[in-house]
């Protein structure tokens, strides 16, 4: 078992978890309060990733870090080095792939709240930051940790989009999710059969943890 | 403390807001019909809604100003209000809802106000209760309590009392009025059930399609009302329009026709001169209803009627008659007496009506005589 890929695809799936979660709140938020009529498509947006097919993602994302790209170029200027096959332009597609799947739990929870409860925290003195700590975020807690972990289990498991954006240098792009492809085209077979197998039981736990802690059924569906 | 508000709030293009209203120490009702703008006006108060226009006031602080641009957010207004939902935060416990609007105090103090609190409104045993273990009699009494702690300058009650039963209601009652006796701070109480109104008010504000109908103490508005839709709200099921007859200083009444054919009814006699247009208000339960001609009664009014319909609603008989000139009346009856009558739709039946049961509204003055 590739122990290597195994330890990228968890930093992976942590980075971008970590960082998804501290972008995904205040949007999930904004897109259950707001009266603005253009949600529809902020929410179309978002959820592109889950029916775009991953090459296709990562072949924009591909050409958008690319050294011709304005980011690319500042990324450079920056680090010193391009974006495509680099973990940092990993971690970016992945953002963009994993959304919908940390903002759509978190979005449901946040809308399903009373909305009195906001009002009535509010007449009781609490600033709208108290509120949300108080009062948003306890009441959405399963919202948050199905976000948490439908994030961490999709980049780990995610494909298309690594192959295009990161390709396959060991220890820097190779995925799980690659090597066992790699392995699996070198006729490897014993090696791919127990990363394979201990992919599917990290995803079962994972999400079992989950399902386990939900007190409605399907909490925890993306398309919640 | 005295709350002086003139609100403008567009809610569409049919409906608007436009009030002009003032409360001083004690309990002021809203009273008005669903949808007659009475929890706009309170969220406009509370500054969970912003008006178009106007002015809102609470002694010398300024809460809100359209000219000015002022516009406090709630949580600086000082305003304390209870949600018809009553809102309890459902992953605190009772303490902890109490607690929550006291966050800036230090901890004796909080503990002390907690503790008068719940003595106050009998809920020490719930302390360490979640909201869903509690009655709805208790839950109310929390959501009272959680709010008056923070020791507001003015309070906002949304028909916080409406979905419990008459002896709980009055309890709570008792107890909002002990609390206030010591603050003597503005109360707005919304409702739309008038058994509210006389329990509660000092002063009454009758709400109409966002205007102001009428004010004044709730025995005057409610039970002399001089406009149709202030009977209408008070309990008058049946608001008959009609013009004076004559009228009969000697005898204390005055006859008025209902619509151009009758019946005519013998009514109090009023400052009215013959032809004025006027609608006459009689509650459902105050007819007599029988199934012969009657004899021997004070009522001045026996209407000969058939039974046009019947259905039960709740411990009554409400009873859909017609009189033999065409006019509607709703009649209530208890279960009981309507079956020893034997009433049946189509038979016929005779109304009789006291004269003074009878309410008298002059049709032409809109605003009312209490404004």
């Amino acid at each position: 078992m590739d122990w290597q890929a195994f330890g990228l695809s968890v930093r992976l799936a942590a980075t971008v978890s970590a960082i998804l979660l501290v972008l995904a709140v205040p949007l999930a938020y904004w897109l259950s309060v707001t009266r603005f009529r253009g949600r529809f498509l902020v929410e179309s947006v978002v959820s592109l990733p889950l029916v775009l097919p991953p090459t296709v993602l990562g072949f924009y994302v591909l050409l958008a870090l690319g050294a011709r790209s304005p980011i690319g170029r500042l990324w450079m200027e920056w680090r010193g080095h391009g974006l495509a096959f680099t973990f940092e332009g990993l971690v970016i597609a992945s953002l963009l792939y994993s959304m919908p799947f940390a903002v759509q739990p978190l979005a449901a929870a946040f809308a399903q709240l009373d909305p009195s409860l906001r009002d009535a925290s509010a007449v009781l003195g609490a600033s709208p930051w108290r509120t949300f700590l108080r009062i948003t975020m306890p009441l959405s807690i399963e919202g948050f940790l199905a976000a948490l972990v439908l994030t961490f289990a999709h980049t780990i498991g995610e494909f298309g989009v690594v192959l295009m954006v990161g390709g396959n240098l060991p220890g820097i792009t190779r995925t799980v999710s690659i090597a066992i492809y790699d392995d699996v085209q070198a006729l490897r077979y014993d090696e791919a059969r127990a990363t394979a197998f201990a992919l599917l039981l990290l995803s079962f736990l994972l999400l079992a943890a989950v399902y386990g802690i939900r007190r409605r059924p399907w909490a925890a569906s993306p398309l919640a | 403390m005295t709350l002086a508000a003139t609100i403008v709030k567009r809610i569409s293009a049919s409906f608007t807001i436009d009030v002009d209203l003032r409360a001083s120490a004690g309990i002021t009702i809203l009273f008005g019909a669903s949808g007659s703008g009475k929890s706009t006006i309170l969220r406009c108060i509370a500054g969970l809604m912003t008006p178009d226009e106007g002015r809102i006031t609470l002694d010398d602080a300024v809460l809100y100003d359209g000219g000015a641009r002022v516009n406090a957010p709630p949580q600086h207004r000082r305003v304390g209000m209870v949600f018809q939902q009553l809102a309890l935060f459902p992953h605190l416990t009772v303490a902890g809802n109490i607690c929550y609007g006291l966050s800036d105090l230090p901890q004796a103090e909080r503990n002390s106000r907690l503790a008068e609190t719940t003595r106050m409104f009998r809920i020490e045993g719930l302390l360490d209760r979640k909201p869903a273990r509690l009655s709805g009699g208790e839950r109310q009494r929390v959501a009272l309590a959680r709010t008056l702690v923070t020791e507001p300058s003015l309070l906002l009650l949304d028909e916080p009392l409406t979905a419990l039963d008459f002896d709980i209601q009055s309890r709570i009652i008792d107890d909002l009025r002990r609390w206030n006796e010591q603050r003597r701070i503005p109360v707005l109480y919304v409702t739309h059930t008038h058994r509210e109104v006389y329990a509660l008010g000092e002063q009454v504000i009758v709400i109409d399609n966002g205007r102001v109908l009428a004010t004044g103490v709730p025995h005057a508005v409610l039970e002399h009302p001089t406009h149709p839709l202030v009977a209408n709200l008070a309990g008058f099921e049946n608001l008959l329009e009609g013009h004076v007859l004559e009228r009969d200083e000697i005898g204390g009444t005055m006859q008025v026709r209902i619509g151009s054919s009758g019946p005519d009814l013998e009514v109090p006699i009023a400052d009215l001169p013959s032809g004025s247009a006027v609608t006459v208000g009689i509650r459902a339960g105050d007819i007599l209803i029988a199934n012969e001609p009657p004899h021997g009664l004070s009522a001045l009014n026996i209407i000969e009627a058939s039974l046009a319909a019947s259905r039960r609603e709740g411990p009554a008989m409400v009873a859909d008659v017609r009189t033999t000139t065409g006019t509607r009346l709703v009649v209530h009856v208890t279960p009981r007496a309507f079956e020893r009558l034997g009433l049946h739709a189509g038979g016929r039946v005779w109304l009789a009506v006291k004269s003074y049961s009878c309410r008298i509204a002059r049709n032409d003055t809109i605003r009312g005589g209490f404004r």
